[in-house]
């Protein structure tokens, strides 16, 4: 078995997603069997092999410090499901 | 049994660059909430950052400081959590290959250097400011909810780690000063407490003297001025070894205590040990500093205040050198000719309390009056210090009013004062030695306040001999 | 009277030019088309009706920041949230006055190769509307397809341009990574995202390509391009070196009429004048997959972290902060990106990272050097682009990893970072074969004259049987 359930329940915690158990029964067996077929990678011996990060050898991308318009406030909270006072409304932690 | 503590540090500093770490937003967080802000900022779907390459410099400039190695390549990582003020779902940080490495600290002490190693420096962004509304005080706790500010949200900074090479809360506080110190003098953060632009928190444990164990710390929260920590550090210190003398185990635990009272008991929570999923930041591309920028950016380094300090201190002693460069004054002390303890003095003294600003003082000048602080009044000498950042400041005025030292012009004064008083005179030789006190303000009387006292005192206890 | 299921960018653009049609002429035609045809195929989420600008009218994958034009990358978490912003390609469009004519249907979050996961409806294949498009950008390859834009922007990638390209019978690009900004777009997989062109003909992606490639300020991962897209003229392929890669060709689950078709279509490139020889890819297609499915969800499960409710889309608050983050989260995201967010948590996660995510990077490098290795002998690879022509919707939703094979041919040299261009090819069963042209970085301008000569010679009808 490549992911339990335990593990699966645990994930959508890390992941801040609200499973019901329906969804938690379908998606354990599912990513297992995801899990299983990608955790094929493990049967190559890569010792000695540099990771990819980055499709194209570049560095030192980065701008001078000179500043740029700003959004209007108006903007900013534009898409807000609860703008107050300038801000971001959330509930309490 | 005898303990010696265990203490590390993690600063964060704010870099004053005009622009935010990843977007080019200014960096005004006491501004109306979301006035500066943007779609990078803001975590809008399909935002991008952009290093900012002042930063970069900034943090490289600060590894030098630290006696740091630059590494050939840093990579910013992703560290990823949950958090309202934390807009994307992750921080752009580094992670294990950060932009400086492997330095040290010295901070200079009465009794020797204490070198502090330092694992590494390295850049991230800060989040976002939430107020908390509803409950007590803006407090976390019995808040009702809490409003988002995403002004500070990507405001370069830099997170500072040592090795737990700290050994008393004194040193904490003495390291503290001396990296706030060095921040500020390198020109690349205001480093001020109360403006959230310097922030730290400190892990202790405790451990017999002399043993090199490492036992179970814990990291404390939210002291928010170099005194508090000092005693918190000391407060926790003398917990953990009464766990211990007592039998017990320190549990790893992360303390917060309340900014505002420092004698309240702090908040103890044993936070799930995070796993932030690290992973390299796919949208930035590796930073590899060129040799010539290095080098060049080491070039630039001043002195430092800690190299300052043990220079000084063969001039004035460790007390003096210490107060003066963490006061930011040896520049000023150093430009002030003339005999270098008494300028020491006068400089942390008295100059202190008048508050001028160091660079306007006249040195040139002021040294002429420091050097002859015994000679004039006191009133002058103080009028003059008063005056030694004025535009035209000049000794001379101050000078003229040296006291009268010249024997020849105060032995005619002093014998018309005791042929005056004989009988003052002779209860004096019978034994009332007092009155010497009333016969130097006689004197002072008749000078208009200007003979040199310690002159005229030496003058009457030779002519009163008889 | 505009045919719209036939006229080329080009050939609209001819027409406004000359003053023969007006700018609005040619909007209101595609508008037209769409409320003829789209109620069917469902390629777009939104039509603009008023248009801006007096060029060759666009269609934008929903994945693309358009100012004041809702983008919901077909999730509920984002229904409703109109950006105050243009993402730098459709800013690019703007400039070059191209209307946008609507924002078009995409699997949710470009997770997919059906466009089924979109939460507001699938697509139709214009082919047959029983079978899906393609996907994730199967929106954009439907509306070119069946004369509802002359063009649009698609995304790719594990093949989300290529792949919906071939099963409808059109031309798409993904482009060389790097070579087209990403600000703005609705981040998937960072270090594979690219957006690309769409069209009926190569002429037309090139024209696209030129307008929205190049190096993007704002976009950390943009280079300059080495030379400028050049829009391709020759007709034979003369000098061309021209790989077969075995594994890519010989792939499990390709359909038997798939491969005849491509066969062909090496055979053709033997007529046209090209070299054409085998060579070998020997772990990149067995392990591409794998590879692609441990690093794509790895970086979305961090890219979709920023859906939360906070500042935009969908809230569902009830309770603390962490319990509104969780059931905002489960209400707004569909099945196939909370699969790909647990799976990515997963891979990234403590004791698990060496494993699966580290290895696949390592992965991705021995990928890199065999097509490295490979075109060191030939300027072009091919293969079909798809195993299979369109398959029938809810053939697959059952069976993610089903799914997941879709992109079996268009994923390595995805991994490469590489471009790669799908020009349809024949029929097979009477559905589009889509035929796939990798080259090396930067190559665009080969693939184009490669794809533009062989396109002619094919003489492939891109207007679907059924439309006519």
């Amino acid at each position: 078995m490549a992911i339990s359930r335990d593990e699966v329940v645990h994930v959508a915690r890390l992941a801040r997603l609200a499973l019901t158990d329906e969804e938690l029964d379908r998606f354990a067996g599912q990513l297992d069997a995801i899990l299983e077929a990608v955790g094929k990678v493990a049967e190559l011996d890569l010792s000695g092999v540099e990771p990819t990060l980055h499709p194209l050898a570049l560095s030192n991308v980065w701008a001078e410090d000179e500043p740029r318009p700003s959004l209007p406030v108006e903007d900013a909270l534009a898409n807000a499901p609860a703008p107050e006072d300038g801000a971001f409304r959330v509930p309490a932690g | 049994m005898s303990w010696e503590p265990v203490i590390g540090l993690e600063i964060h500093v704010h870099l004053k660059t005009r622009t935010k770490m990843f977007c080019r937003c200014e960096v005004a967080y006491f501004d109306p909430p979301n006035t500066h802000t943007c779609p990078v900022c803001l975590a809008f779907p399909g935002a991008l950052p952009v290093p900012n390459r002042q930063a970069v410099e900034w943090t490289i400039l600060l590894g030098h400081a630290l006696g740091c190695q630059v590494p050939e390549r840093a990579i910013f990582h992703r560290k990823n959590y949950f958090y309202p003020d934390n807009p994307k779902g992750y921080q752009i940080s580094q992670y294990d290959q950060p932009l400086c490495v492997n330095g040290s600290f010295e901070v200079p002490g009465a009794d020797g250097d204490r070198v502090v190693g330092i694992e590494r420096a390295h850049l991230e962004e800060d989040a976002a400011k939430t107020i908390h509304r509803g409950g007590a005080e803006g407090r976390i706790h019995g808040a009702d909810h809490s409003l988002v500010d995403f002004n500070r949200s990507g405001t370069p900074l830099v997170e500072i780690v040592t090795k737990p090479d700290i050994r008393s809360p004194e040193e904490a506080k003495a390291f503290l000063q001396l990296l706030r110190q060095t921040v500020v003098e390198l020109g690349i953060s205001d480093a001020e407490m109360e403006k959230g632009s310097l922030r730290f928190d400190v892990n202790v444990s405790v451990r017999p003297k002399g043993s090199d164990e490492l036992r179970t710390r814990t990291e404390l929260k939210n002291m928010n001025s170099f005194n508090f920590a000092a005693k918190g550090i000391e407060r926790e210190m003398r917990r953990q070894i009464e766990i211990y003398e007592s039998g017990g185990q320190v549990d790893q635990e992360t303390l917060h205590f309340d900014p505002n009272n420092e004698s309240a008991p702090p908040l103890r929570s044993k936070e799930e040990a995070q796993d932030y999923r690290y992973f390299p930041e796919p949208d930035l591309v590796p930073l590899e500093p060129a040799a010539e920028l290095v080098e060049r950016l080491r070039g630039d380094l001043p002195e430092l205040p800690s190299a300052r300090v043990r220079r000084l201190e063969s001039e004035v002693g460790f007390v003096l050198a210490e107060g003066l460069v963490t006061s930011g004054r040896d520049e000023l002390y150093s430009r002030i000719p003339g005999e270098r303890a008494g300028v020491a003095n006068v400089v942390m003294n008295e100059l202190a309390a008048i508050g001028l600003d160091p660079s306007a003082v006249n040195a040139e000048e002021l040294g002429k009056v420091i050097a002859a602080r015994g000679e004039i009044p006191r009133g002058a000498f103080a009028e003059a210090l008063a005056e030694s950042a004025s535009p035209g400041f000049s000794a001379d005025r101050y000078l003229a009013e040296a006291a009268i030292a010249d024997v020849g012009e105060l032995d005619p004064v002093i014998d018309r004062i005791l042929s005056a008083n004989e009988s003052q005179v002779e209860a004096y030789r019978g034994g009332k030695e007092g009155l010497l006190g009333f016969f130097v303000g006689q004197v002072m009387k008749e000078t208009g306040g200007k003979a040199n006292p310690k002159i005229v005192n030496e003058r009457l206890r030779e002519k009163l001999r008889g | 009277m505009i045919d719209t299921l036939r006229l080329t960018a080009e050939e609209a653009s001819g027409l406004v030019e000359r003053g023969e049609v007006s700018g609005a002429e040619l909007h209101r035609a595609y508008l037209d088309a769409i409320a003829e045809r789209d109620p069917e195929l469902h390629a777009y989420l939104h039509t603009v009706d008023e248009p801006e600008g007096d060029g060759v009218p666009i269609a934008l994958k929903d994945v693309i920041s358009t100012r004041g034009v809702e983008t919901t990358a077909a999730s509920k978490i984002l229904e409703g949230y109109k950006p105050v912003y243009d993402a730098t390609v459709a800013e690019r469009c703007k400039s070059a006055g191209l209307p946008l004519l609507g924002k078009t249907n995409l699997d949710e979050f470009a997770m997919g190769s059906s466009t089924e996961n979109s939460a507001y409806g699938p697509t139709r294949n214009p082919w047959d509307p029983t079978r899906v498009p393609g996907g994730s950008s199967g929106g954009s390859t439907a509306a070119v397809a069946a004369g509802l834009a002359p063009w649009a922007l698609g995304s790719d990638t594990g093949g989300s341009i290529k792949q919906p390209a071939a099963l409808c019978g059109v031309v798409g690009l993904r482009p060389t990574y790097g070579t087209v900004s990403r600000y703005g777009i609705v981040a998937f997989a960072s270090s594979l995202d690219q957006v690309g062109p769409i069209a009926k003909n190569v002429r037309d992606c090139a024209l696209l390509h030129r307008i929205v490639a190049g190096r993007d300020p704002l976009d950390s991962t943009t280079v300059e391009l080495p030379q400028p897209i050049e829009v391709p003229e020759a007709e034979d392929l003369k000098g061309l070196r021209v790989g077969v890669p075995r594994e890519l060709n010989e792939a499990d689950g390709i359909e038997p009429g798939v491969s005849e078709v491509a066969n062909r279509t090496i055979e053709l490139c033997r007529e046209l004048g090209a070299e054409v020889g085998e060579c070998s890819l020997p772990r990149s297609v067995e392990f591409g997959l794998p590879c692609y499915y441990l690093i794509a969800p790895s970086e979305a499960s961090s890219n979709l972290a920023r859906y939360d409710g906070v500042r935009y889309g969908l809230r569902v608050e009830n309770g603390d902060v962490r319990t509104m983050y969780e059931r905002t989260r489960d209400a707004g995201f569909g099945d196939e990106p909370k699969r790909r967010i647990m799976l990515g948590t997963y891979a990234l996660s403590a004791g698990y990272y060496d494993a699966y995510y580290g290895q696949a990077q390592k992965v991705r490098t021995v990928i890199r050097d065999e097509h490295a290795a490979a075109f060191e002998r030939f300027d072009v690879l091919v293969s079909p682009t798809s195993p299979t022509v369109a398959f029938e919707l809810g053939a697959r939703t059952e069976n993610p990893l089903a799914m997941y094979a879709a992109d079996l041919l268009t994923i390595p040299s995805n991994m490469a970072g590489l471009p790669g261009l799908s020009i349809p090819c024949g029929l097979s069963e009477g559905l589009p074969v889509g035929f796939q042209l990798i080259g090396p970085q930067f190559s665009e301008n080969v693939l184009f004259r490669a794809g533009h000569a062989l396109e002619r010679a094919i003489g492939f009808d891109v207007v679907p049987e059924r439309l006519k």
